[in-house]
């Protein structure tokens, strides 16, 4: 075997330095390759297609991959938290509570204009005219987001000195707001 | 073989010629198909379930359903994939779950990990709703309830669970998080400080930046390009907290906008699903004060 395999190798070496008996023009070298390989013409040349890519290339094809990213699902898969449901709803009652002020201060200093009554004794004779349930609901979509804001905004104040920051007190203090809420906003109600 | 191959790739150029034009594919016309990047995953109830390759009788099957996106199909939407594993024969962490399905089930499936204990940071995801370390996660041995396994929220997909942090280390890079002095020590050894002040570090040095925190504000998700999120907040204290360093007030004035720091709004998600238990909104807090207060 090695015998074999020594003498193989010294005719390729006869072949590859004496160029001139297989000239590179004759057709033995431009058969098939097991002709070649058996000629010991078997320097293989891989005509496979590479492109050298240039930094800023590489920098193109990354920014077209990027342009096709998915964002990962966020807010519909996080799971519902006291910490970012109470800063939510913080955030929504804040928003009606000025928003609400504005409209109602907006019509009512252009009220005269439009000739609207937006007086007080005009709107408290309005809602004595509505059925005690209408009422309540009216009261209590007030006085709800006032309440909770109002408690939420004592809670984040403890915050802003640094105080009741770590987990246990975060979760206890976002229940006390509930609690809270919920009662004085009964109690404004039941008024 | 070799010879088959490179015969055939002779043979490769003429075929173009005689091709006629109704047997050369079509581009697939992908006008219709929805790449935004906001586009929803599909839900798990219509993917295929890829089943534990042998169940029997006393074994403990877990339902994962974990999202999957493949760059090589660019225009695809996500999905969710649901596989079944037994638990006897899975670890105790979903790691453990995460690299079984990898290994004997479906080797597509890709996510980063290294350490497996928690002081690498690779493999944060979303965990049950909840942003974690999967290697510091015991998947829930409750088998009625399915475990639902999503990358970190609000970031752009590199593949299945692997998200891009790019932004995240950029944001870090603006920090400057290294030690900044011009004076030499007195002794021209290290630069010393005292155990107190030492201490003040604790809590702070411990961050892995795994971005569990950051991906976990809603802040964060909204903010992201110019708030700097809990994670770099808690280092940028870190160095400012550093009685070593010496650019305090440049490091200040760096946070001395509105989003760089004030787009904290102590939603506080960030401390309460920090893997390592540190305190983000504590050291927000902190610098705020610091700001409003300090000299």
């Amino acid at each position: 075997m090695l015998r074999q395999r020594a003498v193989q190798q010294s005719i390729r070496r006869l072949a590859a330095a004496n160029l001139s008996t297989f000239n590179k023009t004759t057709s033995l070298a431009q058969l098939a390759p097991p002709v070649a390989i058996a000629t010991g013409r078997h320097t293989q040349i891989r005509q496979a297609a590479t492109q050298p890519t240039s930094p800023s290339d590489a920098y193109s094809i990354l920014a077209s991959q990027r342009l096709h990213r998915p964002v990962s699902p966020h807010l519909k898969i996080y799971r519902p938290q006291i910490t970012w449901l109470l800063s939510g709803l913080n955030r929504i009652t804040g928003s009606i509570l000025s928003g609400g002020f504005y409209i109602f201060g907006a019509a009512y200093l252009v009220s005269p204009l439009f000739g609207w009554h937006l007086d007080t004794a005009t709107l408290a004779a309005g809602f004595a005219s509505w059925p005690l349930a209408a009422q309540l609901a009216a009261k209590m979509a007030v006085a709800f987001p006032f309440t909770f804001h109002g408690w939420n905004g004592i809670r984040h104040l403890i915050w802003d000195v640094g105080a009741a920051l770590n987990n246990q007190q975060v979760i206890r203090t976002g229940w006390v707001v509930v609690g809270l809420t919920v009662v004085s906003s009964l109690a404004l109600a039941l008024l | 073989m070799a010879a088959l191959r490179s015969t055939s790739r002779l043979l490769a150029p003429s075929r173009c010629l005689f091709r006629p034009v109704v047997a050369s594919r079509s581009y697939a016309n992908i006008a219709s198909i929805d790449t935004s990047a906001s586009r929803p995953p599909t839900p798990a109830s219509q993917t295929k379930t890829v089943k534990e390759p042998a169940a029997d009788g006393d074994s403990k099957i877990k339902t994962f359903h974990i999202y999957r996106w493949n760059p090589d199909e660019p225009t695809s939407k996500p999905k969710m994939q649901s596989y079944t594993l037994d638990l006897n024969k899975t670890g105790p962490m979903v790691l453990d779950a995460l690299i079984r399905i990898k290994n004997e089930v479906d080797s597509t499936l890709t996510f980063r990990r290294s350490c497996r204990e928690g002081i690498c940071g690779s493999c944060a995801m979303n965990i049950d709703g909840v942003n974690t370390l999967a290697c510091l996660c015991r998947i829930p041995t409750d088998t009625a309830k399915e475990t639902r396994i999503y990358p970190l929220p609000h970031t752009y997909v590199v593949k299945d669970l692997v998200p891009d942090l790019t932004h995240f280390y950029k944001q870090y890079k603006s920090i400057k998080p290294y030690l900044q002095r011009d004076s030499k020590s007195p002794d021209g050894k290290e630069y010393r400080q005292t155990p107190a002040d030492r201490k003040k570090l604790d809590g702070l040095y411990e961050c892995i930046l795994c971005a569990c925190c950051s991906t976990s504000c809603p802040s964060y998700w909204w903010n992201s390009e110019q708030y700097l999120g809990p994670a770099i907040l808690l280092q940028s204290y870190r160095w400012l907290n550093d009685s070593r360093d010496e650019r305090h007030a440049e490091r200040k004035e760096m946070l001395d906008n509105s989003m760089s720091l004030y787009r904290c709004h102590t939603i506080l998600n960030c401390s309460r699903t920090c893997p390592k238990g540190l305190n983000p909104a504590k050291a927000i807090q902190e610098i705020k004060k610091d700001m409003a207060f300090g000299s």
